[in-house]
C-alpha cells in the first residue's frame, strides 16, 4: 500500500465523515429554529371577517393584524386603493366607510364588519366612469397616477360635503392627500366641475 | 406588528368586564394602528370599543356632553357646538385632514401619544417610550419640542388642538373604570406634566375609558379664536398654537381664556396672562401686552428659539381675532 493511498482513504473518510454531519444539522437547526420560534414570536391570530366592499359581501379567514388597505389588496385583488406610506400621512390608501372618507391603512379590517365600504372600483357604473374620474381625465388631474384613486375618492367627498364654496375650502378638504407629482391645480379644477355640475 | 386578540364589546358594561390581562382599547385607530405598526404599542388583546361608548353630542342642564365615541368631524359640523362652543369646532378643524377627524373619536383625540419624532424612532432613547433610557430631544433635534414646563426627563409636546380648546373652556373628562366605578377629572388635571414619569401622558386611571366630556355653559361663544401656526398651510402638527376667548361688556374685558399648544407636554393655560386681561379694554396695546405676560416665563431649548416671538405673535393675533367679527 503506497502513502498516496492511505493518504486518499483516510481524507475520504474524514470528508465523508464531514458531510454525514453537515447532513444531520439542517433538520436539528431547523427543528431549534422552530422551536425558538414558538418561544419568542406571537403565533398570528386568525379571524373571521365579513366585509361588504362595493355592496358585495366578502368572507375571509384573516390575519387579526390585517389592515383594511392590505385586505383590500392582498385579499380582494382590489388593488386600485393604493398603499403610500401605510401611516396616514399620504392618503393615498382613501376609501369611503358607511360614505365618509377614511384611511384604510390605519383602519384594521376585523372592525369592519357591518360597515359599508367603496373603493374607487365601486365608482363607475360599468363602463360609464364616475362623473369625477372623467373630470380628472379632462382636466389633467395627474400626472403619475398613484396618488389619484385617493384623489378621486377624497374629491367625491368634497362634492359631496359641499366644501367647494371657494379654491381655499377645497384645498383644506382635500390636504390629507399628497400629490408629489404636483399636479394640486387640475386636481382643484376638477373639483369645481363636478361641483358646477 | 405583534399578533392580537381581537375582541368587540358591545356595551360599556363588557368593555369593563375584567380580563386575563388588561386589553388595550381601540376606537379611531389613527394613532393607535400607527403605533402598534411601528411596535411602540404592542398589546396582546385589542378591544373594540366603538360600540360600547356614546357618539352622541348631548346638550345638559350645565352644558354640553359630547360622547367619548363621537367623531372629530360629527363634533366640529355639530349645531349645537357651533352656535354655543365655536371655539372646539375651529380647534378641531385645525387639527388633522378630513379623513382622520372623519376616524378619530374624542376619547382617542384626548389620548394621543406625542409625535415627538423621537418617541416614534424606535432605535434612539426615549424616557416616554423606554423610561429610563434617556431624552434624544434635549441634545438633539428638538425644533418642535417644549418651551414651558419640561425637564430633563422629556421636552415632548401635547399634539392634540381639540385639547387646547378643551381646556381653554375648563371641561370635564368623565371616565368609567368598572361597571359601578366611575369618576371625573378637570381638564386641567387630566394631562400631565413629565415629572419623573414621563411615560405617562395623563391622569386616567389604569383600565379606565373615557366616557364623555363635558363643558360647562359659558359666555365665549361671541368672541373666541384659535390660530394655529404649523410648517405647511394644513394638515401638520403645530409649532405653536393659540386658543383665545374673551367674555366682553362694551370694549371692556369681563373675562379672558388663554391656551396654547405645541408649548408643553400638555395643554398650557396662560393664567397670569389672562388674569392681566381681566378689567381691561380690549385693545391691541392690551394685548400685546398680555402676550409678553404669557412669554416671559418660557425657556426655550436649543432649536426652537423662534417659538418665543411667535407665540407673542399668536397670542396678539387671537385676541386680536375674537374681537374682529
Amino acid at each position: 500500500m503506497s502513502n498516496g493511498e492511505k493518504f486518499k482513504r483516510r481524507s475520504f473518510l474524514k470528508t465523508s465523515g464531514i458531510l454525514a454531519m453537515f447532513a444531520a444539522i439542517p433538520p436539528t437547526i431547523s427543528a431549534f429554529y422552530s422551536d425558538a420560534k414558538k418561544f419568542f414570536v406571537t403565533p398570528k391570530k386568525l379571524i373571521k371577517i365579513n366585509v361588504s366592499i362595493n355592496k358585495k359581501i366578502y368572507e375571509f379567514n384573516s390575519d387579526s393584524r390585517t389592515t383594511l388597505l392590505d385586505l383590500l389588496r392582498e385579499n380582494c385583488e382590489l388593488t386600485g386603493t393604493k398603499k403610500g406610506c401605510d401611516h396616514g400621512q399620504c392618503g393615498a390608501c382613501t376609501v369611503h366607510i358607511n360614505g365618509e372618507s377614511a384611511l384604510s391603512c390605519l383602519t384594521l379590517a376585523a372592525m369592519m364588519p357591518g360597515k359599508e365600504i367603496t373603493t374607487i372600483e365601486g365608482l363607475a357604473n360599468g363602463d360609464q366612469l364616475h362623473p369625477m374620474q372623467s373630470a380628472f381625465i379632462e382636466c389633467d388631474g395627474f400626472q403619475c397616477g398613484y396618488c389619484t384613486s385617493g384623489q378621486i375618492m377624497s374629491a367625491v367627498a368634497c362634492v359631496k360635503k359641499g366644501q367647494t364654496r371657494s379654491v381655499a375650502e377645497i384645498k383644506e378638504f382635500m390636504s390629507g392627500n399628497l400629490c408629489r407629482c404636483g399636479a394640486y391645480n387640475g386636481i382643484v379644477e376638477s373639483i369645481q366641475k363636478v361641483a358646477a355640475k | 406588528m405583534k399578533p392580537f386578540n381581537f375582541i368587540k364589546s358591545e356595551n360599556l358594561e363588557s368593555a369593563l368586564a375584567p380580563q386575563k390581562e388588561a386589553a388595550q382599547f381601540i376606537a379611531g385607530g389613527t394613532n393607535l394602528v400607527d403605533l402598534m405598526k411601528k411596535n411602540i404599542a404592542q398589546p396582546n388583546t385589542v378591544l373594540d370599543v366603538t360600540a360600547a361608548l356614546p357618539n352622541k353630542v348631548v346638550k345638559t342642564p350645565l352644558g354640553i356632553s359630547i360622547g367619548a365615541m363621537a367623531r372629530n368631524s360629527a363634533v366640529a359640523n355639530d349645531q349645537s357646538i357651533l352656535s354655543a362652543y365655536p371655539l372646539i369646532a375651529k380647534a378641531l378643524l385645525a387639527g388633522a385632514s378630513q379623513q382622520i377627524r372623519n376616524m378619530a373619536s374624542v376619547g382617542g383625540n384626548i389620548l394621543q401619544r406625542t409625535r415627538c419624532p423621537y418617541f416614534y424612532d424606535t432605535t434612539t432613547p426615549c424616557n416616554k417610550r423606554q423610561p429610563g433610557s434617556g431624552c434624544s430631544a434635549l441634545q438633539g433635534e428638538n425644533r418642535m419640542s417644549a418651551v414651558i414646563g419640561y425637564n430633563e426627563q422629556c421636552v415632548a409636546v401635547h399634539p392634540s388642538d381639540l385639547c387646547v380648546a378643551l381646556a381653554a373652556l375648563d371641561s370635564t373628562v368623565n371616565y368609567a373604570q368598572t361597571k359601578q366605578k366611575s369618576g371625573v377629572i378637570p381638564f386641567k388635571d387630566f394631562h400631565l406634566l413629565p415629572g419623573s414619569t414621563p411615560q405617562k401622558d395623563n391622569s386616567l386611571p389604569n383600565n379606565a375609558l373615557i366616557t364623555s366630556v363635558e363643558i360647562a355653559a359659558n359666555p365665549f361663544n361671541k368672541n373666541c379664536a384659535y390660530v394655529k401656526i404649523r410648517d405647511r398651510d394644513s394638515y401638520a402638527f403645530a409649532l405653536i398654537s393659540v386658543a383665545a376667548a374673551l367674555q366682553l361688556n362694551n370694549k371692556k374685558i369681563v373675562q379672558a381664556r388663554l391656551a396654547s399648544g405645541g408649548v408643553a407636554h400638555k395643554p398650557w393655560r396662560w393664567y397670569e396672562a389672562e388674569q392681566f386681561l381681566k378689567g381691561k379694554n380690549a385693545t391691541p396695546a392690551i394685548f400685546s401686552e398680555a402676550a409678553s405676560i404669557a412669554v416671559k416665563d418660557i425657556k426655550p431649548l436649543s432649536q426652537n428659539g423662534f417659538k418665543t416671538t411667535m407665540l407673542k405673535g399668536a397670542i396678539e393675533t387671537a385676541l386680536q381675532n375674537c374681537i374682529k367679527i
